[in-house]
């Protein structure tokens, strides 16, 4: 069951529309990532939904109730902001205990939670310092502390990892994913990270321009994105245009200036419409037909410019349907201007739209 | 390379000296045991520092400038303090315009705003002396602390009080508990350089001023007209220490939030 849904949401900035007929549903206890370019709405809608900005159409739920004009004093989500955001007059202690002593909790019960919570990110012993004592990393676990003792409804992070370094990051993600699923609370979180998002998520949204391409899980995003801009944007880097295309079991077959390529329908690949073939640069081969072993989706080209990546060679190929770059491990590299095959192998071609 | 900081140390030298010379003779010219100001004094005497408690006039504007200080300061605080929170966390129509007319009184000369004010608010209305001199000096305090509590604002993050929010707190709740504690600092230290301001104004001041009711910098102005004795120096050298440990405390104040800054 949906806990969290968006139903055709609208929201602008002055005239402009940032979102518009935005829809989102979520499960209940899982960890939803927003996944996107700079610019795409990410933090919008994650504020839309904390209550900092308003709808201008639509409708926002959860668990059934209504909540597209309550207040966001009002709305019991915790909310994780990039700059931590914490309260720089209040102690670690002071800063976990606001939102308990809003909420007219009893002292030992405040006591009692706070110091739970801090246990549970791992700052016992931190209580009397300041947030200007304590290190990037440190600060964001108290604003996790800070968001989660309130026993959220909801947890929404913008960005709450961007302002560490790379080591920390990658540790403070396990972190968060950790205590999440340990509470077991609702979440949305932003990032523009991919890493970040796939290696914490249940669901990936992938954002552009206000509008959600692809709603997934993380591994079938990556192995399987429904439309270019989702291809691109984790790294498929080449494409090829077709004019047509038939269904034939559970091949599909693909023409364009007659040549056909052929893709696979079928488990977790989704609908696969469109007309464009999308293909990593690892998933490309390069070789004679004898070395290839195959004689379908090959496609004769010339080495047009060759790097030395260390562990492979980076091969930009020039063919009649365009440029493909080709990563490869090999002893002898291939010189410019040489004649190969390239291969598109069958399970690693996916259509997009 | 030696020459030209020569140059510029002497160049400071100079500076300090138009800047802090005359408050040095002051200073010694006010230990003068005569009945005229000398510089270098003939002796040393603190009777021109008595005389000033005898005079009783410098007693009555003294208490009258401190009372209008304070409560100009007040009312400007009340009004200052919601504006320039406006001002520095919402986006709203005819902003430039607000902030041009609270910036107002530091850009149009004191002269010019005494008399306007004198004209069109004080005569017109027909306010008493001190109704007028607090108006008067409630307008010069307000671009003082408008803009030394916006500064302190710009400094705090505005998603701590969307924090403070997201945790529960209202509006009002958020500025009273997370928003004033933070910018403390900025209110005393816009205080304090309003309180300097009105204290020392003598511009508009002398338009609002009437018979028997008087600031005490016009009071002084209206004692040096007849007397040459060095009570004025000695005046000056007690108003340059009391501005000196506000200073010093502005200063401590607007230094320390610059330290909390993250
Ligand atoms: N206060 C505002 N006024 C006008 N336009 C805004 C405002 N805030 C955001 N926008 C615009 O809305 C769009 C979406 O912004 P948003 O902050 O949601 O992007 P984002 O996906 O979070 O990007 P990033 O990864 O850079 O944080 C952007 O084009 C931005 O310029
Ligand atoms: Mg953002």
């Amino acid at each position: 069951m949906a806990m969290l849904t968006l139903e055709n949401i609208a929201v602008s900035y002055d005239q402009q529309y940032i979102l518009k007929d935005f829809n989102l549903s979520v499960e209940k206890g899982s960890l939803i990532s927003l996944l996107g370019p700079s610019g795409c709405g990410k933090t919008t809608t994650l504020r839309l939904i904390a209550g900092f900005l308003d709808a201008k159409e639509g409708k926002f739920a959860l668990n059934g109730k209504d909540y597209t004009r309550v207040p966001v004093n009002k709305r019991n989500f915790g909310f994780v902001f990039q700059s931590y955001a914490l309260f720089p007059h209040l102690s670690v202690y002071d800063n976990v205990a606001f939102g308990l002593r809003l909420r007219k909790v009893n002292k030992a019960d405040v006591d009692r939670r706070v110091r739970r919570m801090l246990d549970i990110v791992n700052l016992s012993g931190f209580e009397q310092r300041f947030p200007k004592e304590l290190s990037g990393g440190q600060r964001q676990r108290v604003a996790i502390a800070r968001a989660l003792v309130i026993e959220p409804d909801l947890l929404l992070f913008d960005e709450p990892l961007s302002n560490l370094d790379a080591n920390l990051r990658v540790n403070m993600r396990v972190e968060i994913r950790r205590i999440q699923q340990e509470l077991g609370i609702t979440t949305v979180y932003v990032s523009h990270d991919q890493e970040e998002c796939f290696s914490i998520s249940d669901q990936v949204a992938v954002m552009n321009k206000g509008i959600i391409e692809q709603l997934d899980k993380p591994s079938t995003i990556f192995k399987y994105p429904k439309t270019e801009f989702v291809a691109r944007f984790i790294g498929f880097n080449n494409f090829i245009t077709f004019d047509s295309r038939q269904e034939n079991g559970n091949v599909i077959e693909l023409q364009t200036k007659g040549r056909t390529f052929r893709a696979l329908h079928g488990e977790g690949r989704g609908e696969q419409k469109g007309l464009k073939g999308a293909i990593r640069p690892d998933d490309l081969k390069l070789g004679t037909q004898e070395e290839l072993g195959v004689d379908f989706n090959l496609l004769p080209g010339k080495v047009k410019v060759s790097t030395y990546l260390g562990r492979s060679y980076q091969y930009v190929i020039e063919t009649e349907l365009g440029e493909f770059t080709v990563n490869k491990e090999m002893e002898q590299p291939y010189i410019s201007g040489q004649e190969v095959l390239v291969h598109f192998p069958i399970e690693k071609l996916i259509v997009v739209e | 390379m030696r020459q030209k900081n020569r140059g510029l140390g002497l160049f400071t030298f100079f500076i300090y000296l138009f800047l802090l010379g005359p408050l040095v003779i002051i200073a010694f010219a006010s230990f003068e045991p005569g009945s005229a100001m000398k510089f270098p004094p003939q002796g040393f005497s603190l009777k021109w520092y008595q005389n000033i408690f005898e005079v009783s006039m410098f007693k009555t504007s003294f208490i009258t400038s401190i009372l209008v200080s304070l409560a100009g300061n007040l009312l400007a605080l009340l009004l200052g303090l919601p504006a320039a929170y406006a001002l520095s966390r919402f986006q709203f129509r005819g902003k430039a315009a607000l902030n041009a007319i609270f910036i107002s009184p530091v850009l149009i000369p004191g002269i010019v705003l005494g008399f306007t004010m004198l004209k069109y608010v004080i005569i017109t209305y027909n306010l008493p002396v001190y109704s007028a001199l607090l108006i008067g000096h409630t307008v010069i305090m307000l671009p003082f602390i408008i803009r030394v509590i916006a500064s302190s604002l710009a400094n705090f993050d505005f998603a701590v009080e969307e924090a403070s929010l997201s945790l529960g707190a209202g509006r009002l709740k958020t500025f009273f508990t997370v928003v004033l504690p933070n910018i403390k600092s900025g209110i005393i230290a816009a205080v304090l350089i309003a309180f300097l301001e009105s204290f020392n104004n003598v511009d508009i001041s002398v338009f609002m001023t009437g018979p028997g009711i008087s600031t005490f910098p016009i009071q002084m102005l209206l004692y040096v007209e007849n007397n040459f004795d060095p009570t004025i120096a000695a005046i000056s050298v007690l108003l340059m220490l009391f501005t000196a440990v506000l200073m010093f405390i502005i200063e401590r104040l607007m230094g320390l939030s610059y330290f909390t800054k993250r």
